[in-house]
């Protein structure tokens, strides 16, 4: 993707654009050219420079190891769990892997952590607030919500983390008496200031670098508005001079208005048997193509418009029209049989051959908004069309076709007369020789209205990504169990193979923890709410348990249950920020839970050794395991682990696992 | 021992003569001309097909959620001696003489009347004016939408009838006896759980309750609102499984085993099968997933053309489909790889887990093959076909490992019916699978199957079952040719336990999906709050008589704004208090807040959800939200009189003010009260209905 900064050549993706600037920065800092394709896994790179990129990311992958090591300092202010923690993440395979390749999320990863670390410590200096530390702090705060934001939407919940823990902050503040209302005035506007106008403008001048970046045309172009494509150079519409007004016999495309719609297209293939009528497929497709192109013909006569004798005539609002394929000869035609995937809209076909078809092939045009007899603008005019026999309106339904339908968007004839950007259409190209070319500059959309337009056109390809019913897919709740890896490079025995799969023994360690969290977090509250009093060192652990470890904890669900509820395709490596919480937890969870043990022992010096002892024991055992796994991360070969002979058959400790 | 008689026995009756008057008026405003129109109207085209199936007890799967209120529905209709035959069509149908419309609509009609008292308890028991009751249960009275859904054979009212009373009786502290029609009445009992987890939470911190009292409360709450909920939930399940044992239009998408566990249907074929699959068993494979449609394992005589379409090269060998109709080319035959014989042996030798088999088609004697060449339509795929040999180095690879998904032990026999396998390929480890794709021309339309390499996890579309089964017995081709045209014959019936019925059936309510996402009335849940559209019920054949799913609008709008009037006040009231100013004394606030958790919290929980759903919605869908809204105008209008007008003065303003806007309420319900009782009406009178012109009033054009 990075490459396509480097070109600067306008491309489409479902994630903001930061991330992939960053990349594009790195290659382009370490000279890499911008000229490998990045087609498919396993390709080689040969003599492409590849290694800044690599090394970036692999750079602010390790540093999510100091900076989960300085939260976990901050929140609990023992070095054991801070180390543990760090141990954790150190020797976690599927860390490891996710950050030594060119990819999003160590990039995420970074300002995720990032914007918490801060956060904790801005919280630390909450004694002295306005001082230089605590700005210093809560700015970085909102710097890393921006760069979480600015690479995946995903930093959508560590901004709602930071935000809940904020308004309890605020509320806190605003209970404590002695302090004026000017002055907490003052806490809330620096709040403002720092977490949402710092923020916010960071993240609307990166979608502002993006597009000053990208200002050449290239294969995201057709994802886009026609207003939004005049501003790429390179594009037929940049800088266009077209005839302004329609006219019968022209030869125009005619786009969807519904976000990421696609021009009316159609080919020489027909609809299969079932699926309606056998007559000519006609379907909406995203990119430019010669097959967009259609006539516009006068219902009821078929003399050649293009003849230089005869005059020019506008078409009018209102008029009855026919379209014509230009390369295939045949009519825009619409019929009661209902369509392949929409069962309440009528099918649209081409029908007849070389022009001549039936009285089904007629459509009355309008334009929204304007009275009978106004003359239709190009590119300007929301266009309406009506089928004249049954009244239905054409229209997009958004829906993919089947493997027959080449994967294009169906069109329909919707029998419902609702106003939706679904059923509206606009021209875009419009050729005919016998009008004059008008410039047309007043399409420059302002920079708001592209900002929303790139937004919703994400979101749209965000939901998009649906799962088809026969696909086996990863469910989320396989990911905490780390019941089944993502296979990165290498497919057979032969190959040099990486899995990406978290270190077994870290992340069932993980998972129980959270379990053993939730029970002590219970009786702690329980015993708490019940009055009973309690020495000032279990005092400092409830705290640390219920405060620090709350706001892990927090962390965690906020990363983790919204893709309970995500309908589109999900992957193991999206559980990667909530199981960085989920290290912080165990870290957190098990120093206080041996320290609360070791308080029993009467010596101190046992009780330190114990304590010590316990610690040591499990970041050993994280080590070990690690030494085993090891393998999956930096790569193997040889036989498949489901093979016995392969030195990794011992370790196939689940039948899901496919190394 | 007699002193019982000494005192004299007393009745003491207590008689709310207004909560009389209003059930009175209430039952009055829903039964009025209840069998008006005798027709189809709306959705009752679509329970009264479910009614008619409960009386023929034929087994249906319906997606809107579980039994209760179909069964009430059809309760109405056992009781007016419905038989069950009438075509459910088409809005709009007359009814026929042999249904019952009037008791068939009288049970929603009874709810939605009930919920006028309801509404007047609920308030009462949050400690409000018996004045602020009564103007809740007119609101409800005279609300149209209400009106207009209780009085027809549909599930809201009874759906909100169950929603008020659970409310009622958690507030009276009763034994919380949940219900539920649809799923939404489990957004509701979730609030409730919250609630009662509140106040516990608060009991808590009483210091004056000693532990062993906690537990005991904790363990009496935990019994009332979730083992009861729970036991009743099933009851009903299991009421409607008991009734329902037929087989009918649903059935396909159920497992084999739960369909043989129906009268008729598969269960006519399958009884009597023999249990466990052996070596030389005739089998029909049945793939788990059901999607798109059900289908077994099917080949028939035709290859994989040599070039496809798109110039891939196929193996040529014989096509291996699966095909969603019962053919004789179904079958096939286990067959132990070590031995030549196709017929079981006496006594016959049981296939068990991890068991290596080969599979023969029953029809051609061909092997099932799988190999490193690519699927028709799935290139990332093996292809799976019937093994030709060619002569051309491409040696057979017909060796199939057999694995039950649902095994106790590993060395389960292979059961019909019961068992879910997969057949993983030997030498490649490719397992059987759907792809879901359907074959060009030359495949007939028939489903793709192929052999998935990379065979991540557990996918229904992997796992097949057996459906038919039979031991082979004849070893030359032509018998057994015969033999496979043959019905199965033989007698061992399969009992599902009403557990393993009810999870599926759960399951499978719970992930179906009905396809059509468009519908003329359908709106967005966004739409509702200012009720930018209607939905029209009905429409008399001739006359202009119409019947409309249209809100008060007064009410609609006032509970609006009692709900963003609710909302602004409670955080001003909150923040003051953070700063130790107190505007309203202690038991007001508590009543305030009590008062806010039902009806904010009532509303937010059943209508929130909704911008969450894929699902077709209708504005009927609000209508349990609204509810709740209503229920919050007199709350907000009393604290208003009682705190905020200080005033003599200020108070009786705002007592004309309340009553002026009362009756515009009362003018608005009469307004639109002739689209909701489908009173005839002129061309002009409608057009005058028309407030809103997004609204869908039906005027039939002149002349016509």
């Amino acid at each position: 993707m990075g490459s396509y900064y480097i070109n600067r050549t306008f491309f489409f993706d479902v994630h903001p654009p930061l991330g992939k600037m960053l990349i594009g920065l790195a290659g382009y800092l370490s000279g890499y050219d911008g000229t490998f394709p990045f087609q498919k896994p396993g390709d080689r790179y040969e003599q492409h420079n590849y290694m800044g990129m690599r090394g970036f990311c692999a750079f602010l992958g390790s540093c999510l190891v100091p900076f989960a090591y300085l939260t976990v300092l901050e929140l609990s202010k023992s070095l054991p769990a801070a180390l543990l923690t760090a141990f954790i993440l150190i020797f976690d395979t599927g860390c490891i892997t996710l950050s030594q390749y060119i990819l999003l999320d160590p990039i995420l990863m970074f300002f995720l952590m990032g914007a918490v670390l801060s956060m904790v410590k801005c919280n630390s200096c909450a004694d002295r607030p306005f001082s230089a530390s605590w700005w210093l702090w809560l700015s970085l705060t909102g710097v890393n919500l921006a760069g979480a934001m600015g690479v995946k939407f995903v930093g959508l919940f560590v901004v709602l983390l930071v935000g809940l823990n904020t308004i309890y902050d605020l509320w806190d503040l605003l209970g404590n008496l002695s302090l004026s209302l000017v002055m907490f005035g003052k806490h809330f506007l620096a709040r403002v200031l720092c977490l949402i106008l710092l923020p916010l403008t960071l993240y609307v001048a990166m979608f502002a670098v993006h597009f000053a970046v990208l200002n050449k045309s290239g294969p995201g172009d057709g994802f886009f508005s026609s207003a939004f494509q005049s501003q790429l150079i390179g594009n037929n519409l940049h800088n266009v001079s077209i005839p302004e007004h329609l006219a019968y016999g022209s030869v125009v495309t005619m786009k969807n208005l519904r976000m990421a719609g696609g021009y009316l297209h159609s080919h020489w293939h027909l609809y299969p048997e079932g699926v309606g009528a056998r007559q000519q497929q006609v379907t909406a497709y995203l990119h430019k193509d010669l097959n967009n192109l259609w006539i516009i013909k006068k219902h009821d006569s078929d003399i050649d418009l293009l003849d230089s004798s005869s005059p020019v005539e506008f078409v009018r609002h209102g008029d009855i029209i026919r379209l014509e394929h230009k390369e295939t000869s045949r009519n825009l035609h619409s019929h009661q049989h209902e369509a392949p995937l929409t069962r309440k809209h009528f099918q649209v076909t081409g029908y007849g051959i070389n022009g001549t078809g039936d009285s089904n092939d007629f459509w009355r045009i309008e334009v929204v908004g304007r009275r009978a007899g106004k003359l239709i603008k190009v590119l300007r005019s929301k266009i309406r069309l009506t089928h004249v026999a049954t009244g239905c309106i054409l229209g997009s339904s958004g829906k993919t076709l089947p493997k027959w339908g080449w994967e294009q968007v169906e069109v329909t004839c919707t029998p419902y007369v609702k106003e939706t950007p679904n059923s509206l259409w606009n021209f875009e190209d419009h050729i005919n020789p016998k009008l004059p070319n008008i410039s047309l500059d007043v399409l420059k959309p302002s920079f708001v209205e592209i900002l929303l337009e790139s937004h919703m056109v994400m979101i749209r390809g965000n939901s998009g990504l649906k799962p088809k019913d026969n696909e086996v897919t990863s469910k989320p709740w396989h990911w905490p169990i780390n019941y089944q890896g993502l296979r990165f490079s290498g497919v057979n025995e032969t190959d040099y193979r990486v899995y990406l799969l978290g270190n077994p023994v870290v992340w069932w360690l993980n998972l129980f923890t959270i379990g053993l969290y939730l029970l002590i977090a219970i009786s702690t509250a329980v015993v708490l709410k019940r009055g009973v009093q309690l020495t000032s060192e279990h005092k400092e652990l409830s705290r640390v348990v219920l405060c620090g470890g709350g706001q892990v904890a927090l962390g965690w669900l906020l990363h983790y249950l919204p893709f309970f509820m995500m309908g589109r395709v999900l992957y193991f490596h999206h559980y990667f920020p909530a199981m960085l919480f989920s290290s912080m937890l165990t870290g957190i969870t098990w120093d206080t839970l041996l320290k609360f043990f070791s308080q029993f022992l009467s010596p101190s010096t046992t009780a330190r050794r114990v304590y010590g002892g316990g610690i040591l024991t499990l970041i050993l055992l994280i080590t070990y395991s690690f030494y085993l796994f090891h393998p999956l991360s930096y790569g193997m070969i040889g036989p498949m682990a489901s093979d016995p002979s392969s030195p990794m058959a011992g370790l196939r400790w689940m039948d899901s696992w496919e190394f | 021992m007699l002193g019982f008689l000494k005192k004299p026995v007393v009745v003491t009756a207590e008689i709310n003569l207004s909560l009389v008057a209003l059930t009175v008026v209430g039952l009055m405003s829903r039964l009025w001309g209840l069998s008006y129109p005798r027709a189809v109207v709306f959705d009752e085209v679509y329970y009264g097909q479910f009614v008619s199936l409960y009386m023929k007890r034929i087994f249906f799967v319906d997606d809107s959620g579980p039994p209760l209120g179909h069964m009430l529905l059809a309760l109405g209709g056992y009781l007016g001696g419905f038989d069950g035959n009438f075509l459910w069509n088409r809005i709009g149908a007359e009814y026929s003489t042999n249904v019952p419309v009037c008791s068939l609509r009288f049970l929603p009609a009874l709810a939605g009347a009930l919920c006028i008292p309801l509404a007047y308890q609920i308030l009462v028991e949050l400690q409000f004016s018996h004045c602020a009751a009564l103007g809740a249960a007119l609101l409800i009275l005279l609300e149209n939408s209400l009106i207009t859904q209780s009085r027809f054979m549909l599930l809201e009212s009874i759906l909100i009838f169950f929603i008020l009373l659970a409310v009622l009786s958690y507030l009276k502290f009763y034994n919380l006896q949940r219900h539920r029609v649809k799923y939404m009445g489990l957004f509701t009992y979730m609030l409730l759980l919250v609630i009662a987890g509140l106040h516990f939470w608060h009991m808590l911190g009483d210091q004056n309750l000693s532990n062993v009292s906690l537990v005991c409360h904790f363990l009496a709450r935990g019994l009332t609102l979730l083992i009861i909920p729970v036991a009743t939930y099933l009851s009903f399940f299991y009421v409607h499984l008991t009734l329902l044992y037929r087989s009918g239009p649903h059935d396909q998408i159920m497992t084999s085993a739960f369909q043989a566990s129906l009268e008729g249907g598969l269960a006519r074929i399958t009884q009597g099968q023999p249990l466990e699959v052996a070596y030389g068993s005739q089998i029909t494979l049945r793939n788990v997933l059901g999607k798109p449609m059900q289908c077994w394992l099917h080949s028939h005589t035709n290859t994989y053309p040599i070039r496809y379409e798109n110039g891939r090269g196929s193996s040529h060998q014989q096509q291996v489909t699966c095909y969603p109709f019962k053919d004789v080319n179904n079958w096939w035959i286990v067959k132990d790889p070590g031995m030549q014989q196709l017929v079981v042996s006496n006594p016959p030798r049981p296939v068990r887990h991890g068991h290596i088999v080969q599979l023969v088609h029953g029809i051609t004697t061909r092997y099932l093959n799988t190999h490193d060449v690519a699927a028709p339509l799935s290139p990332h795929s093996q292809e799976v076909s019937c093994y030709i040999d060619y002569n051309i180095s491409m040696p057979a690879q017909n060796l199939w490992r057999v694995e039950i998904v649902n095994r106790e032990s590993d060395t389960d026999v292979w059961k019909t019916i019961l068992s879910e396998v997969r057949f993983v390929h030997v030498n490649t480890s490719a397992v059987l699978k759907l792809s879901g794709a359907s074959l060009p021309e030359w495949g007939y339309r028939q489903l793709e199957v192929v052999g998935e390499k990379l065979s991540k996890g557990y996918h229904q579309s992997m796992v097949w079952n057996v459906e038919e089964h039979r031991y082979g017995k004849s070893q030359e081709q032509k018998e057994r040719e015969v033999e496979l045209h043959s019905p199965t014959r033989m007698d061992i019936s399969k009992n599902l336990s009403f557990m393993a019925k009810f999870t599926e059936l759960q399951w499978k309510i719970l992930t179906l999906k009905n396809e059509d996402t468009e519908h003329k009335y359908s709106s967005s849940a966004l739409d509702w709050i200012t009720m930018d559209t209607n939905i029209a019920y009905w429409l008399h054949p001739t006359s202009g008589a119409q019947i409309h799913l249209l809100g008060n609008v007064c009410t609609w709008a006032s509970a609006n704004v009692a709900a963003v009037v609710y909302t602004c006040l409670s955080l001003w009231y909150l923040i003051r208090r953070r700063r130790k100013i107190y505007d309203i004394p202690e038991d007001a606030w508590q009543l305030w807040v009590s008062a806010g958790q039902i009806c904010v919290g009532g509303w937010v929980v059943n209508y929130l959800p909704f911008f969450l759903m894929e699902k077709t919605l209708f504005l009927y869908h609000y209508l349990p939200a609204l509810t709740f809204q209503i229920l919050l105008i007199p709350i907000v209008l009393q604290h208003l009189s009682d705190h905020l007008c200080r005033s003599l003065l200020s108070k009786s303003m705002f007592s004309a003010l309340t009553v002026a806007w009362f009756s515009s309420v009362c003018f608005a319900y009469r307004t639109f009260s002739p689209v909701t009782y489908g009173e005839p009406l002129s061309v002009a009178e409608l057009k005058d209905l028309r407030w809103k012109d997004s609204w869908n009033i039906l005027i039939r054009k002149q002349g016509h």
